[in-house]
């Protein structure tokens, strides 16, 4: 059956639902990585990113998205890590950011 | 003769006053408008950040000022005074050489932020109750049953001008970061988060137990006001809110919404204040005479402040502010 096009399309909603998002990947990372819980958002990492210099990655973003269930592009978007590890060497909480990448990258890669 | 001091409210800031004008040779009088002496620190679980049972220091303090023979009227409710006396509102008369204030404050009422839905569905409760179930050794939903899923709102009817509380009540954070554990001890297997807008982590330990709650149990913090709690047709509630931190959206059902109610001024300050001649804070706390080598006494000679009447303290700060006010009362007297 052929698509009648009524002229608009529909926006997918974009809010986090925490009640249909599978919980499961993010509780093996906090479970893995229970220091990545102890983040207090301060945009450090992000502000010295290297990859985040030339590109949109913005890696407090991401692992929040991840925290919270949301896991699509997270891969993708991880990828853009060139694991340089200044991150690391400024967050406050002593977080071992690299770390986070890789194992983010190891739990989401199938999605 | 002794000098007598009357000291308004029988708290923390009251007892511990009254405690250290007698240690001075001063003969206070604690006047107390409920029918014991504790103030808040009745009712109140254990204390941040060290778990220590609030019934344990009140049991101590009440212990000092029964030893130290501190006289104490209970059920007996000021209704104007100056600093030479006390009417109380059955009509008796008190004289007084100095005043010492200590009435606290009051809790927010959550039923003011009715988009929260306090008193209007099941499963939302303040800060307060929780102390209270705990207290009581059940904490459960309203049917009874263990709750899964538990959120935190921090900063309810504080840095709120739509309250008309522009004020930080302070103690919230913290008591958030150490009711989010308790839960967490409670219901492992409950997931925990707690909506701030700044987390405020003022005092010793206080980091430590927040990091602790991030780390060791897992408690979630996402960054963001709910702005409308609903409820779900399984008894749940349903808040929304925006996660800051991802600039999304954000929406879940809870088994259980706790409001971190703050500390507020009491509504009879207004008029103690304008019989007294007292000056008041914007915030309608008593405004002390200047605020760092003042910050006990009063705009008035002879009437000074102790404990929360002048701002939202912890109970470490009230007891060291209500010797500061004794000390500074002493002085006041033999000057």
């Amino acid at each position: 059956m052929a698509t009648i096009n009524f002229g608009y399309t529909i926006s997918k909603p974009r809010a986090i639902d925490i009640d249909r998002n599978n919980l499961r990947k993010s509780d093996e990372i906090l479970r893995e990585m229970p220091e990545l819980q102890s983040c207090i958002g301060c945009g450090s990492c992000t502000a010295v990113c290297t990859a985040g210099n030339l590109t949109q990655f913005n890696f407090r973003r991401v692992h929040t998205l991840v925290r919270r269930g949301e896991y699509q592009g997270a891969y993708e978007e991880m990828n853009k890590c060139m694991l340089c590890g200044k991150c690391r060497l400024v967050c406050p909480r002593g977080i071992n950011t690299r770390g986070v990448v890789l194992l983010i990258k190891r739990k989401l890669g199938d999605f | 003769m002794k000098k007598r001091i009357v000291v308004i409210g029988g708290g923390p800031a009251g007892m511990q006053t009254a405690l250290r004008l007698k240690a001075r040779g001063m003969e206070p009088l604690i006047v107390e408008k409920e029918a014991e002496t504790g103030g808040k620190l009745r009712g109140w679980h254990v204390l941040f950040p060290t778990f220590t049972p609030a019934g344990e220091v009140l049991a101590e303090l009440r212990h000092r000022v029964r030893e130290a023979g501190i006289e104490t009227m209970t059920s007996a409710e000021v209704v104007s005074f100056t600093q030479h006396e006390v009417a109380l509102a059955d009509g008796r008369r008190l004289t007084a050489d100095a005043v010492v204030l200590a009435t606290g404050f009051t809790l927010f009422d959550a039923r003011i932020k009715e988009e929260y839905g306090y008193g209007i569905y099941d499963n939302v409760v303040t800060s307060a109750d929780i102390e209270r179930m705990l207290d009581e050794g059940r904490v459960a939903k309203a049917d009874g049953s263990r709750p899964k899923r538990i959120a935190f709102l921090h900063c309810v009817g504080s840095r709120d001008e739509k309250v008309c509380q522009q004020h930080c009540s302070r103690v919230c954070c913290i008591t958030g970061v150490k009711q989010a554990i308790e839960m967490k001890r409670l219901f492992p297997e409950a997931d925990v988060f707690n909506f701030y807008m700044d987390i405020r982590m003022f005092g010793p330990g206080y980091e430590e137990l927040y990091r602790e709650a991030q780390q060791r149990y897992n408690i979630h913090f996402v960054r963001g006001r709910i702005s409308e709690a609903s409820p779900t047709i399984d008894g749940g509630i349903q808040i929304k809110a925006e996660d800051t931190l991802t600039g999304r959206p954000l929406r879940m059902s809870v088994d259980l919404l706790v409001l971190l109610v703050g500390m507020r001024a009491n509504d009879d300050n207004a008029a103690l204040a304008a019989a007294a001649g007292l000056e008041r804070a914007p915030s309608g706390f008593m405004a002390p005479r200047d605020p760092f080598l003042g910050n006990v006494r009063s705009n008035v000679g002879g009437i000074f402040y102790a404990g929360t009447v002048s701002a939202p303290k912890n109970i470490g700060e009230t007891l060291n502010e209500a010797a500061a006010a004794a000390d500074a009362a002493v002085d006041y007297l033999n000057a």
